[in-house]
C-alpha cells in the first residue's frame, strides 16, 4: 500500500487554557489536492504550521511523507513546499537571485528558469524584489516553494488578498502542480477556491472537522438540494402550503423534489395570474453547507 | 551541499544585498570616520594614537553586535527567518551566512580606519604584531556577533530594535574606554567596565597599536573576551527565536 502523504490522527493543539486543534484525523493521498476549509480563526493556520514543523503539537499522531513533522528532520524538509501567510525574502535580490539561493539547500531542485515560467515571473526575473506588486511578491513566495522540487506543497491561504483575474491565474498555476503529480495540501476560506482546485476538501469549524469529501459529496451529504428562488409582484402572497422563507422581497423554496415543487409553484402561478419573477433554481452550494455545518459548529 | 559551503554561499548573498543598498552601506562605513575626525578635532592630533584603536574597536563591535542584533530582528519580524526554517538550509548555516558578512564588514572598517589613521594622522600600522591582532579581531567578532544574535532574541519586534540595541551598547562603548579616555575615571565605573567585554577589547587594541611585537599576544583580555563570547552563544541558544513576535 503506498503511504499517504499526509496522515494526523487525533492532532490537538492547545494554548494554555484554549484549544485550537481539538482532535482531528485526515488523511491525504499522493498526488491529490487537497483543502482545509473553514472560516477566521478555525485552526487551519495551526494545523498546517504543525504538518510544516513550525509548531508543536500536544498531542496525536502526524505524518508527513513517513516523517514526523515535530522533529524537524532535513530530510523531510528536503521533500517540502512551504507557502506561509505571510513570509519575507530579502529585498535586495533580484527574484531570479532568490529562487536560485534557495534552489541551492535542496538535493534535486527544479530547473530555475522553469520555476520562474511556471510561476509567471519570467518577465520579472531580473528585477529586485523590492520593485514587485503585492501579487507579485506572492508569486515569489510560491516560486520560492516549488524551487526544491517537492514532492508535497503546503499552501496557506494561497490567494488572500489578490484582485479575481490574479487569483485565476494563481488557480491555474495550482492546477499546473497538480498536473505535475504533486500532491497539494491548501488552506482558503474561500469556497469558490476549495470547489475549482480540491479532490478533495474538510471543513474545519472550531478546531474540529465537521465534513470531509469532495465538494459533490458535501453537497449531496445534506437533505435538501435544490433551492427555487423568485420573486412575486406586490400584489401577489404565496399560499403557506409551499413553506418558503421570505428574505424581503426574494421567497426562497428548499426541496428534495424540485420537479414536484416546480411544477406546484407553476400551477398556483398561473391559476393565480401572477409572474414568477427572478426564476432560479440551484442546486445546493458548497457555500451553503459550509455555512451551515461552520454556524452549527460555532453553537457546540 | 554540504552546511559548510551552504554557509559560505550564504555569506555571498548576504554581501550582494548589503552592496546594493548603497547609502546604507554607504554610512556604515562613514559613520565610524565621521567619529575619528570629530574626536580628532575636538581633542587634537595628539589623540590619534588613542582614537585609532578606539574606533577599530567601536567598527568591529558596530559591524558585529548592532548590524546583527538589528538585521536578524528585522529579518525575522519580515518573516525571512521563519521561511528559511521550512526549508533544509541548516539553520547554523544560515545564521553562520549573517556572521560571515558581518565579520567581512568588520575587517573592511578594520583596513579602513587603521589606513586612514595612518594616512591622516601618522598613526601607524603596528604590522609586527599583526598575528596577535587577528586573533584578538577574530575572538572579538565572534563574541559580539554571538551576543548580538542573544539580544535579538530579547527584542520584541523590529521597531525597539534601534532603541534596545543603542541602549545597551552606548554606555558601555563610553565606559570602556573608546569614546572617552578613562584615566580619570572613578574607580567603581572602571570595575565595571572590566566586567564588560568591550574594555578588553579595546585594551588589547590599545597595547597592541602603542607597543607592536613587543606587547605579545594578550591572553588575558583575549580570555575575558571568550568568556562573553561564551555567555552570548549560551544566551543565543535559548533567547533565539525564528518566528515574528507579535
Amino acid at each position: 500500500m503506498i503511504q499517504p502523504a499526509v496522515e494526523l490522527r487525533g492532532l490537538r493543539k492547545s494554548y494554555g487554557a484554549t484549544e485550537a486543534v481539538c482532535g482531528i484525523d485526515l488523511r491525504v493521498e499522493r498526488g491529490e489536492v487537497f483543502a482545509l476549509l473553514g472560516p477566521n480563526g478555525a485552526g487551519k493556520t495551526t494545523t498546517v504550521e504543525i504538518l510544516e514543523g513550525h509548531r508543536s503539537r500536544s498531542a496525536g499522531e502526524v505524518s508527513v511523507l513517513g516523517h514526523d513533522p515535530g522533529r524537524n528532520e532535513r530530510a523531510m524538509k528536503q521533500r517540502l513546499g512551504i507557502v506561509l501567510q505571510q513570509t519575507g525574502v530579502d529585498e535586495y535580490l533580484t527574484v531570479r537571485e532568490v529562487v536560485q539561493m534557495v534552489a541551492g539547500y535542496y538535493p534535486r531542485p527544479r530547473d530555475v528558469d522553469e520555476v520562474l515560467g511556471l510561476t509567471g515571473l519570467g518577465d520579472q526575473a531580473d528585477r529586485r524584489v523590492k520593485k514587485l506588486s503585492g501579487g507579485q511578491k506572492r508569486r515569489v513566495d510560491l516560486a520560492v516553494a516549488l524551487a526544491g522540487d517537492p514532492e508535497l506543497l503546503f499552501l496557506d491561504e494561497p490567494t488572500t488578498g489578490f484582485d479575481p483575474s490574479a487569483r485565476r491565474q494563481a488557480w491555474e498555476t495550482i492546477r499546473g502542480l497538480a498536473a505535475l503529480g504533486k500532491t497539494v495540501f491548501l488552506t482558503t476560506h474561500f469556497m469558490d477556491e476549495a470547489q475549482a482546485l480540491a479532490d478533495r476538501l474538510a471543513i474545519i469549524a472550531d478546531g474540529t472537522i465537521v465534513a470531509t469529501g469532495s465538494a459533490d459529496e458535501l453537497i449531496g451529504a445534506g437533505s435538501t438540494s435544490t433551492r427555487i428562488r423568485f420573486r412575486l409582484p406586490e400584489t401577489a402572497e404565496l399560499p403557506d402550503t409551499f413553506a418558503a422563507r421570505r428574505d424581503i422581497s426574494v421567497w426562497e423554496i428548499e426541496t428534495d423534489e424540485p420537479t414536484h415543487a416546480l411544477h406546484e409553484l407553476t400551477e398556483w402561478a398561473l391559476g393565480a395570474e401572477t409572474e414568477l419573477l427572478d426564476l432560479e433554481v440551484t442546486r445546493r452550494s458548497l457555500e451553503d453547507v459550509y455555512l451551515q455545518l461552520t454556524a452549527e459548529g460555532g453553537e457546540q | 551541499m554540504n552546511g559548510v559551503s551552504l554557509a559560505i554561499r550564504q555569506i555571498g548573498y548576504e554581501n550582494r544585498a548589503f552592496w546594493r543598498n548603497p547609502p546604507a552601506a554607504f554610512f556604515t562605513f562613514a559613520f565610524p570616520l565621521i567619529f575619528m575626525v570629530i574626536f580628532n578635532v575636538l581633542f587634537g592630533a595628539d589623540a590619534a594614537g588613542f582614537f585609532t584603536p578606539a574606533i577599530i574597536v567601536f567598527g568591529v563591535v558596530s559591524a558585529t553586535y548592532t548590524n546583527l542584533a538589528m538585521a536578524v530582528t528585522i529579518a525575522r519580524d519580515e518573516g525571512i527567518l521563519k521561511r528559511i526554517r521550512g526549508t533544509p538550509l541548516p539553520p547554523w548555516a544560515y545564521l553562520a551566512g549573517r556572521i560571515g558578512h558581518a565579520v567581512v564588514i568588520g575587517f573592511l572598517l578594520v583596513a579602513i580606519v587603521a589606513g586612514f589613521g595612518a594616512l591622516l594622522y601618522g598613526v601607524e600600522v603596528p604590522w609586527g604584531a599583526l598575528p596577535a591582532m587577528l586573533l584578538v579581531l577574530v575572538v572579538s567578532c565572534a563574541a559580539f556577533s554571538a551576543l548580538g544574535l542573544a539580544v535579538s532574541g530579547l527584542i520584541p519586534n523590529a521597531d525597539a530594535a534601534p532603541a534596545i540595541v543603542n541602549a545597551t551598547i552606548l554606555p558601555v562603548l563610553f565606559i570602556s574606554n573608546v569614546f572617552v579616555q578613562m584615566e580619570s575615571a572613578p574607580e567603581w565605573l572602571g570595575t565595571v567596565s572590566h566586567l564588560l567585554p568591550v574594555r578588553h577589547f579595546a585594551n588589547a587594541m590599545m597595547d597592541l597599536y602603542a607597543s607592536g611585537a613587543g606587547a605579545g599576544v594578550p591572553w588575558k583580555e583575549v580570555g575575558v573576551i571568550i568568556l562573553w563570547g561564551m555567555i552570548g552563544v549560551v544566551a543565543a541558544l535559548r533567547l533565539f527565536s525564528w518566528e515574528p513576535r507579535r
